[in-house]
């Protein structure tokens, strides 16, 4: 009863959602590229105490190799106004201390959630020079639209 | 069986009108309806003149205040209220009338809806509930806000419960025959109204303790993860609603006949048993969640995609036939015999072939690293724009024109199909200038749902301020288009000349093979629709639960 060229597109159709399993699956699983997944938990009332976010900052532990220690809070991001050499790979480690946040840099891929109760992390590598835009792209309350900050790469 | 199949098809079409009583549910459900597109719409365009950087909103009715009550009007009042309304319509017509017992149920369902919203409105008014649609916790609103949305959801289970006695009823008393399409299509939707808004309604019921302060924390990504099984299904319930009129109203319109039957069944029980994990890929740049659970629900949203690429198929072949029938010829000029100026067809035909996009956006956002470009971006509220504000709601504003005088004894004059055509051109163009213009800014990164700002005139966020005018300019014509569609609504409810429409239902081919008896098994659909949500939610449940962090605290951040 099918036509020729309904099996075609039916074809074309399956092979194409297979396609993006497939780039999918290839990204996520051989070159590490998968999502931003942190699966380490955290007390939420307790950020403050617990290590490392009791010392919110930039750490050098590399050549080129960053790691930011981040917390988010209502409407701000500690450390902000950030400042690394281009060419260097940061590796973002954040938590919230109150509400969900979302964490975004514009004109980068980097974009995760960063819930309260869980550490979040994520890698990116500034290759370009100039000063990235960071903000909370999830709605967090009143100062939401405030909620920025820059990553100045010299 | 041909002979009582046609017999069946002679009784319902000469049984022009509608019972009287029956119509009145679908008369006010419409109302209600359109009211909230009316309010709904209006916040809108404050919306959307604020982000743009035109508008101050006043401090006692703020930016996020009228969001929160934008998206509660638009993707659950209008949504759900015309859901209803139209398919009881729908069964009253296809199965020889609402009992009495569902008909009561219907005006207890509207009771429960009603009072469920009014409590959850005030608060939002009072801002004691700025929480947006998504309310997640720990963001904590009055409780009399989640006690509403507890009425509202039971509402619609009374309206599911009474669709399934009705439909239950006509099969006792026609063991043996097909339901007819369009209750099997209304049968999909409230089954997937039922158990997409189960997570939900144990959301809330988990919420309201810890809102009022009997309890002290609360698991944040547990919560957030029961309202994406449900939200998502929401969605492709509209979705699924609009695909009743492509698939059984739309053919008949431009005097065509239905595509195979049993493909459309297909379709139906595809999106029913599929649905509910699809929600999942809102969660893909989330903690807490491994790669390897992301990677499965990657293929659990996308496998969404097929039944709405077998629907492109068939649609399209639909038209082709049809257009050659009436002497149409070439590649694509056939395309001139479609009845362009009949609004009760252009509404959903550019609401389709709005769906191109919008399909392929969804599929885009539906892979982890795309997904991870867009991700709360207003990319986002793009694609939602296109696949519900344009697909959804102009395939609703189609069916308007021959629904609402088909409850009201009245007829669509050339005058209002007129005004109807051009109220979908202002609602096409609209959307497009607002939908295309997210879509842009939204992969530079502007984020969605945020108050207009500069970030400090910063350089990057002042680059996005010439996209973010369209979003002016589109909101502009859009409530232009609101404008436009209650007056039609309103006039054809009340005072268009009296007559007889006809609910329009197009037959199946004559050389139409047998559709499979299998396909009446919804018992058989419920549990493989239970199946791929314990395929989907087991694990990462159980991970939630068994891994929790120490919960949070409610906080007022507004």
């Amino acid at each position: 009863m099918m036509h020729k060229d309904e099996k075609i597109w039916l074809t074309l159709s399956f092979g194409l959602i297979m396609g993006f399993m497939l780039i999918t699956g290839y990204q996520t699983l051989v070159l590490g590229m998968g999502p931003p997944s942190g699966m380490d938990t955290i007390d939420p009332q307790a950020v403050e105490t617990t290590a490392p976010f009791d010392e919110p900052g930039v750490y050098q532990i590399g050549e080129n190799e960053y790691e930011v220690v981040m917390t988010l809070q209502v409407f701000s991001f500690d450390p902000g106004d950030i400042e690394i050499p281009a060419g260097s790979t940061v590796h973002f480690t954040m938590t919230s201390k109150d509400v969900i946040h979302g964490v975004q840099i514009a004109g980068t891929n980097m974009n995760a959630m960063v819930t309260p109760g869980h550490v979040q992390r994520i890698t990116q590598t500034f290759s370009e020079p100039g000063e990235y835009l960071m903000l909370c792209n999830e709605y967090c309350g009143t100062g939401h639209q405030f909620m920025a900050t820059t990553i100045t790469v010299k | 069986m041909e002979a009582v199949k046609l017999n069946f098809q002679d009784k319902t079409n000469k049984a022009l009108g509608i019972n009287e009583e029956d119509a009145l549910i679908t008369k006010t459900y419409m109302i209600v309806a359109f009211t909230a597109l009316l309010i709904g719409g209006t916040l809108g365009l404050l919306q959307g003149l604020n982000r743009a950087g035109l508008l101050e909103l006043p401090v006692w009715f703020n930016y996020y205040q009228v969001l929160t009550a934008h998206g509660l009007l638009l993707v659950l009042v209008l949504t759900a209220f015309f859901t209803i309304g139209y398919f009881y319509a729908a069964m009253s017509h296809s199965l020889g009338g609402l009992l009495p017992k569902v008909r009561k149920m219907a005006w207890i369902g509207f009771g429960m809806k009603i009072v469920g919203f009014v409590m959850a409105v005030i608060p939002i008014l009072l801002n004691q509930a700025t929480v947006m649609f998504t309310f997640y916790p720990p963001m904590a609103a009055s409780p009399w806000f989640y006690i509403g949305l507890v009425f509202i959801v039971l509402g619609v289970w009374m309206c599911a419960f009474g669709a399934f006695i009705q439909v239950a009823n006509w099969r006792k008393n026609n063991k043996g025959q097909h339901l007819p399409i369009i209750s099997y299509f209304a049968t999909g939707v409230f089954v997937l109204l039922f158990f997409g808004s189960v997570p939900v309604a144990i959301e809330v019921l988990y919420i309201i303790p810890w809102s009022i302060g009997w309890i002290e924390t609360i698991n944040v990504m547990l919560a957030r993860t029961l309202f994406w099984a449900f939200g998502h299904t929401l969605v492709n319930i509209w979705y699924l609603t609009a695909l009743s009129a492509w698939y059984v109203v739309v053919p008949k319109i431009i005097g065509g006949r239905r595509f195979s039957d049993t493909l459309t069944r297909l379709v139906i029980i595809l999106l029913v048993i599929m649905n509910i994990p699809g929600g999942f890929h809102h969660q893909i740049v989330d903690p807490g969640i491994t790669e390897s659970v992301k990677y499965m629900h990657v293929f659990m949203s996308l496998a969404i995609g097929f039944p709405s690429l077998m629907t492109a198929y068939a649609m399209f072949s639909v038209f082709e036939k049809t257009a050659r029938k009436k002497g149409g010829t070439g590649i694509f000029a056939w395309f001139k015999k479609l009845p362009w100026g009949d609004v009760r067809f252009l509404a959903p035909m550019i609401a389709m072939i709005a769906f191109i996009p919008g399909g392929a956006g969804g599929i885009v956002q539906s892979t982890n690293q795309l997904n991870q470009v867009v991700h709360n971006t207003l990319w986002v509220v793009g694609h939602f724009h296109l696949t519900v504000g344009t697909t959804v709601v102009l395939t609703f504003f189609g069916i308007s024109y021959w629904l609402v005088p088909y409850v009201s004894k009245r007829v669509l004059t050339p005058k209002i199909n007129k005004l109807g055509v051009i109220t979908t051109l202002i609602w096409t163009a609209g959307m497009s200038f607002m939908a295309i213009a997210m879509h842009w800014v939204g992969l530079l990164g502007s984020p969605r749902r945020t108050s207009y700002t500069t970030y400090a005139d910063n350089a990057t966020a002042l680059s996005w301020d010439p996209y973010l005018m369209f979003l002016a300019v589109g909101g502009t014509l859009l409530m232009v288009g609101v404008i436009l569609q209650v007056y039609a609504v309103v006039h054809l409810m009340f005072f268009a000349p009296k007559g007889e429409t006809e609910f329009p239902i197009a037959d199946v081919e004559d050389n139409a093979s047998k559709t499979p008896m299998w396909t009446e098994s919804w018992g058989r659909v419920v549990v493989l629709l239970l199946l791929l949500v314990a395929m989907g939610y087991v694990i990462p449940l159980v991970e939630f639960i068994g891994n929790a962090p120490p919960g949070s605290p409610p906080f007022q951040t507004w």
